[in-house]
């Protein structure tokens, strides 16, 4: 197997008096869409915080091969990761424009032309302010601004279908697939029907340490490790602890 | 009438120097959530300084005394910030009190400095014949100080905005007033453009300084503080963040305030400020917050 794109070892994340993430290791192969899972509360979104140096972390981070986890946020990103948060975050005084503009990179090529051939909307939109969209319209934005820098090779995408209609869902998971064929994507999802569709590899988190690490379908055709893993009942929905 | 016009216009002058040490202190809230008590301490040591550089000179060429003047404190006020962000606001980011205390220090240290070199006696500056006359707007002779720091503040008005609307360090402190964390998570040195928002503000807080010499005819150490309580207010009232609602809201304090304390008693119009203030957090409880 070819040396992974990021590998996180030892990644150690406290909150106040909180002690998040115990010296969790895993890594992600380049390419496709890994799945970052697990119940609630156990550490999902912080870790993708602590890889960005969002929260405070210790232990290492390396990305292809050059060690980053002393590095600062923006540093992080510049060595090729992108962040497409829980809740959006979207700029909402600006334009979807002015968004799309702040992520540009000098010296990076820009991927408008793909940007703009998954959400077609963002174009007729770009001088309607952010925080007048609809919750799907800002996912679009967010997702987008992730993906326009040429020199972003991973996005850490957090619930990128949380609180979005039926419909737009499949939009959303439609462009995430066709944006895993140009960058990787280490995915959390609490949307198991989602995480199945577009992931091939899981990661399952267990109260801030790694539980499992294998396919997807490998986990989703085994009920009892579904159960053990992720709360899953036999219909396959998720218990909420 | 003329008397109205009068007010108003003198209003509006007093305005513009509200505008210029609030933009600032505004912009450095909004972005880095700095609450800048040593703003003052920046308008006054710019003044001092450029009034020293340029004191010879003032007498024999009074309108180049006060152009240089002009530059010198708007250099000297932004130097001044810039080193203050550097080696002492920089290492207090995650420490809020801290900052607290230290630019509240920076601020007595300052004015305590500046009564240790010149004493507290106000210090006269020679106007070029210009700013020491009038003109007449309808009926009523306005003193030019006035029209100047009108027209002063409109053009810096002006060029914050196009630096904020047309640059891509405006765009990143328009984003990072809504969201720091977000921007450094697109890639962007933040801490970047705190220091270059703190010496912006440094710069219009030292032109601040050298114009309210101009407005009053003299600098005197404690101006910066007495200035700096105004703009605090100026800036919860206009917002947060935002220099437009700055501008609106300096011009409102300003003209509230000449016309009170000439209509009902002098110190009436000041005490109505507060009012105004309190006002504004009753029916807006997060003014605090960036707008």
């Amino acid at each position: 197997m070819s040396s992974p794109l990021l590998e996180v070892r030892d990644l150690d994340v406290r909150i106040g008096q909180s002690h998040i993430l115990h010296r969790l290791s895993f890594s992600v192969q380049s390419g496709g869409v890994t799945g970052l899972l697990g119940r609630n509360g156990v550490g999902k979104t912080t870790t993708l915080r602590g890889i960005l140096g969002l929260a405070e972390r210790t232990g290492e981070i390396i990305m292809d091969g050059e060690p980053i986890g002393g590095l600062r946020t923006h540093e992080v990103v510049q060595r090729g990761i992108a962040y497409v948060p829980e809740d959006r975050d979207v700029f909402a005084g600006l334009t979807v424009e002015e968004n799309l503009r702040l992520a540009e990179r000098p010296g990076n090529e820009l991927r408008y032309d793909l940007v703009y051939d998954l959400f077609p909307e963002l174009r007729t939109r770009g001088k309607q302010r952010a925080g007048t969209l609809s919750g799907g319209q800002q996912q679009m934005v967010a997702i987008a601004r992730a993906l326009l820098n040429g020199g972003n090779r991973l996005l850490l995408v957090d619930e990128p279908t949380k609180g979005l209609a039926p419909l737009v869902v499949r939009n959303v998971v439609d462009a995430l697939k066709r944006a895993a064929e140009v960058v990787t994507i280490l995915l959390v999802e609490q949307n198991l029907s989602v995480a199945h569709k577009l992931a091939r590899d899981a990661i399952v988190l267990d109260q801030g340490s790694v539980g499992y690490v294998g396919t997807v379908d490998e986990l989703m055709s085994d009920p009892a490790l579904a159960r053990r893993h992720l709360g899953l009942s036999s219909t396959g929905t998720a218990h909420q602890p | 009438m003329s008397t109205v016009i009068l007010l108003l216009l003198t209003g509006l002058g007093l305005g513009g120097l509200y505008f210029l040490i609030a933009s600032g202190l505004s912009l450095i809230w909004g972005l880095m959530r700095v609450l800048n008590f040593a703003h003052g301490a920046l308008f006054t040591i710019a003044a001092y300084v450029a009034w020293s550089a340029t004191a010879p000179l003032q007498n024999a060429n009074p309108l180049w005394a006060w152009i240089a003047g002009l530059v010198i404190a708007v250099v000297a006020g932004g130097l001044a910030a810039l080193l203050l962000e550097v080696f002492l606001i920089r290492p207090l980011y995650a420490r809020p009190i801290g900052q607290i205390l230290v630019t509240v220090g920076v601020a007595l240290a300052a004015v305590a400095l500046i009564e240790g070199i010149y004493g507290s006696d106000p210090k006269q500056m020679v106007l070029p014949t210009w700013m020491s006359a009038s003109t007449v707007i309808f009926g009523e002779p306005v003193p030019n100080t006035r029209l100047l720091l009108i027209a002063v503040a409109l053009l810096v008005l002006g060029v914050l905005l196009f630096f904020l609307r047309r640059t891509r360090y405006g765009l990143i402190v328009r984003a990072g007033v809504e969201n720091r964390a977000m921007v450094s998570a697109l890639g962007i040195n933040v801490e970047r453009a705190f220091t270059l928002v703190f010496t912006i503000g440094g710069m219009a807080a030292g032109l601040a300084g050298f114009l309210s010499g101009t407005y009053f005819g003299y600098i005197d150490p404690a101006r910066g503080t007495s200035m700096l309580i105004f703009a605090f207010i100026v800036v919860v009232i206009g917002g947060l963040g935002s220099v437009t609602g700055s501008a609106v809201a300096a011009a409102v304090v300003a003209i509230v305030q000449q016309f009170l304390n000439f209509y009902a008693a002098p110190g009436i119009g000041d005490f109505s400020v507060v009012i105004l203030l309190a006002a504004t957090l009753l029916l807006r409880p997060r003014s605090g917050e960036p707008a």
